[in-house]
């Protein structure tokens, strides 16, 4: 595992998301401490005030600092991301492992579901199931997460499927080994890269749904900071404050970017016939 | 015969292909077509046959990692395809296999000590020390140190990881194991290394070996009887000698004229 790192990391651009997704994480940790001011902090007298030593992103249309907002909110983002993946991943893996060590009906049946689930447009279904319930941020990394398993449930399968026909895993059978050590030990672990890497991609669109929620008005509430609601309140100001929207542009931007990079570079160390080449 | 260990009748299997321009049309492959066999207690009999022939179907319907259509196994007196999942599993510990490819054969994520302990663990044979100690044993009876354990397959050469996977398969102390083409993928200097092995190991443990192939050299140096396979069929079988000296089918003797530097013998035999 740790090897698989370092040989992904040798890949400039994957080298290049992962610095992003680390200084993505150690803002949100030390956010406390970095930020220079409260981010809920109203202020009269700096209302909208341009970037500046101060207020190196500004301030917004309450005089709030643009800055500690972005830092708090990155906290939003990451949480959400990895939470929501998480119940997804979770939810991929145990349907996936069922429907392709167990096939005949239940796989047929959870095939179809995730056809069903996939038949309809992800973000309008969160929409819909949000409108119902309380906006808020555990809503969203749970709602995120049960409309975003049907891409690891299906490449679990894949992988088992593929897996149970190896020799190795015959050879444990052939031991007396039951369901569950050929599942635990054989199959999963062997799966295990495939699905780290989708779970990494999988957090750039997690991210992306927040903030498009919460630019909606759906996600995280005010007046706790999310990009996507920093966003919001700067579209009003959008002609003569543009700091308000580029700084929470960026942001999704360059961690959506970090993620999908990350992750690529993963998925290329891993792949057999490039890794082959490089070793 | 009584002295039977291991017996086959009329093993039949067929798998189903998607064919024709949308896969609308299937085509049915006979891979076994009412086979059998016998293997008596403590000698090899090997089957032998080109690709495709069904061999190793047959090993694997034989240790039920694949359903048969029909026929059955017996396996000292049992059938295999009867017993219950639990007794099947304990019956496992008697009938073992060794694999063809020794780098599809062996999990990369487990270390070797695990890899071979593994039977001894599942059927919770003695103490962790003694499961320990019986893994260390079996490793350098079969040429590797103590020290592997700790190492990944891939650290292992392809002869060296065929020694892994026979200690693997011997350290339950079966009594008959399925050799399919255990050495068609290894360096023929290092295959002679291994049957020399295999063959030391059957005196040692009074193994049974069904010994799968398609190079009919190796066969002649460890079986005693031999199956001559061709698409899903037993087209001939016999004792070792009576089948090279005198081959009934057209088909056997294709396969031994098909043995480098013995064509010029058989020709001018005929």
């Amino acid at each position: 595992m740790r090897a698989m790192l370092i040989k992904s990391l040798s890949n400039p651009l994957a080298m290049l998301g992962f610095i992003i997704i680390a200084a993505v994480l150690l803002f949100a940790l030390f956010a406390p401490v970095l930020a220079p001011f409260d981010p809920d902090a109203i202020d009269v007298k700096s209302i909208l005030l341009s970037p500046s030593p101060q207020h190196w992103m500004g301030t917004d249309g309450l005089g709030r600092d643009v800055f500690s907002r972005m830092l708090f909110g990155a906290r939003i983002s990451l949480l959400v991301g990895i939470v929501a993946v998480g119940i997804a991943t979770i939810i991929g893996i145990v349907l996936g492992a069922i429907s392709g060590y167990y096939r005949g009906w239940v796989d047929v049946l959870i095939m179809r579901l995730v056809d069903v689930m996939l038949s309809i447009p992800t973000f309008f279904l969160i929409l819909a199931v949000i409108a119902f319930l309380t906006p808020s941020i555990w809503n969203i990394m749970i709602v995120i997460g049960l409309t975003s398993w049907m891409g690891v449930t299906r490449l679990v399968r894949a992988e088992f499927m593929s897996l149970h026909g190896r020799e190795f895993v015959l050879a444990s059978q052939a031991l007396g080994a039951r369901d569950g050590r050929l599942i635990f030990k054989h199959l999963l672990p062997n799966s295990l890269t495939p699905i780290i890497v989708s779970s990494v991609l999988g957090v750039a669109s997690a991210v992306l749904i927040e903030s498009g929620l919460s630019f909606l008005g759906l996600g995280v509430q005010a007046p706790q900071a999310s990009w996507g609601n920093i966003l919001t309140d700067g579209k009003e100001y959008i002609e003569f404050a543009w700091w308000l929207s580029l700084f929470p542009g960026l942001a999704i931007l360059i961690t959506v970017l970090g993620y999908n990079l990350l992750g690529e570079g993963l998925r290329d160390a891993l792949d057999p016939r490039t890794a082959n080449k490089s070793s | 015969m009584s002295d039977l260990i291991l017996s086959a009748h009329h093993l039949t299997k067929t798998y189903t292909q998607r064919s024709g321009k949308f896969g609308f049309g299937t085509t049915q492959v006979k891979a076994l077509d009412d086979v059998s066999i016998g293997l008596k207690a403590g000698t090899t009999l090997a089957v032998v046959g080109e690709s495709g022939s069904g061999k190793s179907t047959l090993a694997r319907c034989l240790l039920q990692l694949q359903p048969l259509d029909s026929g059955e196994v017996i396996f000292e007196g049992k059938d295999l395809a009867k017993l219950s999942g639990s007794e099947l599993r304990h019956t496992r510990r008697d009938l073992q296999m060794v694999f063809q490819d020794p780098f599809a054969s062996l999990n990369p994520r487990m270390r070797i000590g695990k890899i071979v302990g593994e039977g001894l663990l599942i059927h919770r044979l003695g103490t962790l020390a003694e499961q320990q100690a019986q893994v260390i044993r079996m490793l350098k009876r079969v040429g590797l140190s103590e020290a592997d354990m700790q190492k990944y397959p891939h650290e292992f050469s392809g002869g060296q990881r065929q020694r892994i996977g026979i200690a693997r398969a011997l350290i339950l102390q079966p009594k008959v194991v399925v050799c399919d083409e255990p050495v068609s993928a290894l360096d023929v200097s290092i295959q002679a290394q291994i049957l020399l092995l295999l063959k030391e190991l059957q005196q040692e443990m009074s193994l049974s070996y069904i010994f799968i192939s398609h190079d009919l050299r190796v066969v002649r140096h460890i079986a005693d009887e031999v199956v001559v396979m061709y698409k899903g069929k037993v087209v001939e079988q016999g004792a070792v000698n009576d089948i090279y000296q005198s081959p009934a089918q057209d088909y056997t003797r294709n396969l031994l004229n098909a043995i480098p530097g013995r064509k010029h013998a058989a020709m001018a035999s005929t």
